[in-house]
């Protein structure tokens, strides 16, 4: 049976301020009660990863992966036009953060 | 993983709203002294009004262990020339200060920072912050002092400011020998959870996601002593009255006045959407005055629309990173360090002319870095693991760019300050700008309302608001002892009632979003880098029109929704105060940043002004102080303060 697909309006953008991995986030809220903007809310599931609600209001100011308890639990992402880039000075060679 | 869509599409259905609503029921409270906002300063009003023996109550939009412009960090501790390493009297320093910053500048704030504000520090660290190099990272670093493990940071050299110096390129220019020593750099990312242990620690009751929406007057009417304050809980809804003794207005103020479209590239100002306008509309709606409203200037850093700043936004030039060319050339901008005696670049004048020539005849070849790989590496550490880990928004970025494998010893950050270009004039802050008018005690023009931090007129920065958040948290307590609970009026709470709850009881129309971004427009097209009477008018026609059509339309989904929405109704107020101010002030003044198409000459006789507006029975009044109005700083704050009993003594 084909998957579901639901009518959802454009998602706001950009919408994943930080990558949550699942396998490790044990669901403790710190980052919920840290945000100064409420980007997210706890998921109703206790013990799971809490829901990205209000993405677009990120300042990316950090403090919920700074703060995190759970190492590796939460990662940033900085959205795609605002992702830093760097020189190597000895090669020459560019980076630029995923 | 984790957003919205994902939710719904695992489960079937969108998440319920996660805390239970209340819209509609209240809560009463009673306290001595009441804290609006707990940000830097109000944290320090708190912790301070406690100790003074009061019984302390603070609302916060946020969650007080990291909210505010200061709640991620700070890595330098301001004018502090009481600090055992500085070559400067504090209150010569703060003469200086005040004069440096021009005409208009806030000598009482500037002189409670210098006397108070090492003291503020010593008591931080009494806490448990860390002010010290305890862990020897950094020796090595310029500054860094073996015997307090104190590190001064290059910025302010004993000739230069923040603005540039003719002599800064001539060898010898700001030895060692000579510095003012009077900046600290700290590790401010610990400071703001220590804070709000303390505040729980001496039973300040706090209420986190607690917005508050206005001042109450004794008897409701506009003018009266602030007996109190309403709140609305961002999460649930539930409206609270609280009774006060005292207040101290510390919440954010025009952070988003010419500001919108904050999806366009992730909101990188250098205050996040909660600093909307908060404490210039509860004040103004109270009958306080306000000074300086008229202040703009284009933002310099982060404009909402540019990359995040340090992330390679704005200046890479800070604190002795020199700006190179893609062929490593580097360029003759001032770096905020040693060498330059702490100027900070300011993409004007004939240097950045300079540099545009160069980019158009080749002499600079784009893209430019951000040179920590030529810098000392003792340097770029404490840049990097110092300034940059314990500064505000950049503590991640240094997270995530070393988690990526940047080095700081081999690598460039791109910059993008050539690119982008700046300023652009239609977008705006108000650095220094407008803010509550006080007296030396920062008590307002309204009894039991005190203030401190950025809702001061021409604040300044984290150890300001850390300073006068103490010293207004000290005087309030002092004022509270003194006096009884006043009357509150139930006629003036129904109708914020009815105000602030007005955009939940609909369910479509406008959204915060919309509204917000017509008036950032309004301001950006009539009050933008030009001014004329014309164009103020036309301003306060639209906002008008915003007023009468699009305000009734606001709409409200949820409590978090609808405290955005109450923003927005701050920052409509807010601009029309900002336009009147602006309108009644016929000249053209570079350091208020008004130029006046219909007025271009500066007028000297209101020049020597501050403009002071407040509202009376509903109706704007105008004022005029002279400038310098505080009179002799050192002997006024002597004065007011016989009993300062310098650093907080703890009880065994």
């Amino acid at each position: 049976m084909a998957e579901k697909v639901y009518a959802i309006p454009n998602v706001q953008t950009p919408n994943v301020p930080v990558k949550i991995n699942p396998e490790k986030c044990i669901g403790c809220n710190n980052c919920v009660e840290t945000c100064q903007i409420d980007v997210f809310i706890p998921n109703p599931k206790k013990g799971c990863p809490p829901i990205i609600l209000h993405p677009e209001e990120c300042w990316y100011c950090g403090c919920c992966v700074t703060d995190c308890p759970t190492p590796g639990a939460i990662r940033f992402n900085y959205p795609l036009p605002l992702k830093p880039r760097w020189r190597t000075k000895e090669t020459g060679e560019i980076h630029q953060l995923n | 993983m984790g957003t919205w869509h994902d939710y719904l599409k695992a489960e079937g259905t969108p998440p319920e709203w996660p805390y239970p609503i209340k819209f509609g029921e209240e809560k009463e409270i009673e306290t001595d002294v009441l804290v609006l906002g707990g940000g830097i300063a109000g944290c320090w009003a708190a912790i301070t009004a406690a100790r003074n023996g009061a019984k302390v109550t603070l609302l916060e939009k946020a969650d007080v262990r990291r909210s505010g412009a200061g709640g991620p960090g700070c890595d330098h501790w301001c004018n502090v020339p009481a600090n055992p390493l500085s070559r400067v009297d504090p209150d010569e320093w703060a003469l200086q200060m005040t004069e440096a910053l021009g005409m208009y500048s806030n000598g009482i704030g500037i002189q409670i920072q210098c006397r108070e504000n090492y003291d503020t520090l010593l008591e931080m660290e009494q806490m448990g912050g860390k002010i010290r190099d305890t862990e020897d990272e950094f020796v090595g670093a310029e500054g860094r002092d073996e015997a307090t493990k104190l590190m001064v940071s290059p910025r302010y050299g004993a000739k230069a400011g923040y603005a540039e110096h003719p002599d800064w390129m001539k060898p010898g220019f700001n030895a060692p020998e000579t510095r003012t020593n009077v900046v600290l750099r700290i590790w401010g990312s610990t400071f703001k959870p220590i804070l709000k242990k303390e505040c729980k620690k001496l039973g300040v009751e706090i209420y986190d996601r607690v917005m508050a929406t206005s001042l109450l007057n004794e008897n409701g009417k506009q003018g009266n002593r602030v007996v109190g304050a309403t709140g609305l809980n961002v999460r649930t809804g539930e409206f609270l009255i609280v009774k006060a003794k005292a207040v101290v207005m510390s919440a954010g103020s025009g952070g988003n006045l010419w500001n919108l479209d904050m999806e366009h590239g992730g909101h990188s100002t250098m205050y996040s959407r909660n600093d909307s306008s908060g404490s210039t509309d509860m004040a103004w709606r109270a009958g306080a005055k306000l000074t300086m409203m008229e202040r703009s200037n284009p933002s310099k850093i982060a404009t909402g629309l540019k990359h995040k700043w340090y992330t390679g936004g704005g200046d890479a030039s800070y604190e002795n990173v020199s700006l190179v060319d893609a062929n490593n050339k580097v360029l003759p901008v001032t770096t905020q360090g040693w060498a330059d005696g702490g100027a900070m670049f300011t993409f004007m004048g004939p240097i950045h002319e300079k540099i545009l020539e160069g980019i158009r005849t080749g002499e600079y070849v784009l893209p430019f870095y951000g040179d920590f790989a030529g810098m000392k590496p003792d340097e770029a550490n404490a840049t990097w693991n110092l300034m940059l880990k314990e500064e505000s928004t950049t503590k991640v970025m240094v997270q995530s760019m070393t988690e990526a494998g940047f080095d700081y010893t081999k690598d460039q950050i791109m910059n993008y300050a050539y690119m982008e270009l700046q300023p652009s004039e239609q977008y705006r802050e108000t650095p220094r700008g407008g803010g509550l008018f006080t007296d030396w005690n920062l008590k307002t023009t309204l009894d039991g309302l005190y203030a401190a931090g950025t809702s001061l007129f021409s604040p300044e920065d984290h150890s300001f608001a850390a300073a006068t958040g103490r010293y207004a948290g000290r005087k309030a307590a002092a004022y509270a002892k003194s006096i009884e609970a006043g009357a509150v009026c139930r006629k003036q709470i129904d109708a914020e009632k009815e105000r602030v709850l007005a955009p939940a009881k609909r369910t479509g129309g406008m959204d915060w979003k919309e509204l917000h971004n017509g008036v950032a427009r309004v301001m950006q097209y009539y009050v933008g880098g030009y001014r004329s009477e014309h164009l103020f008018d036309l301003a306060l026609e639209e906002i008008k029109r915003i007023e009468e059509n699009a305000v009734p339309q606001l709409y409200a989904l949820d409590p978090h929704k609808l405290m955005r929405c109450v923003e927005d109704l701050s920052i409509l107020e807010h601009a029309k105060i900002a336009i009147s101010a602006m309108k009644e002030r016929r000249l053209t003044s570079r350091a208020l940043g008004v130029q006046r198409l219909d007025y271009p000459n500066a007028d000297p006789e209101d020049q020597g002004n501050y403009l002071l507006l407040y509202q009376e029975d509903g109706e704007t009044k105008f004022e005029r102080v002279p400038v310098r109005f505080w009179g002799n700083m050192k002997e006024e704050y002597e004065k007011h303060n016989p009993d300062y009993a310098g650093v907080y003594k703890p009880e065994n």
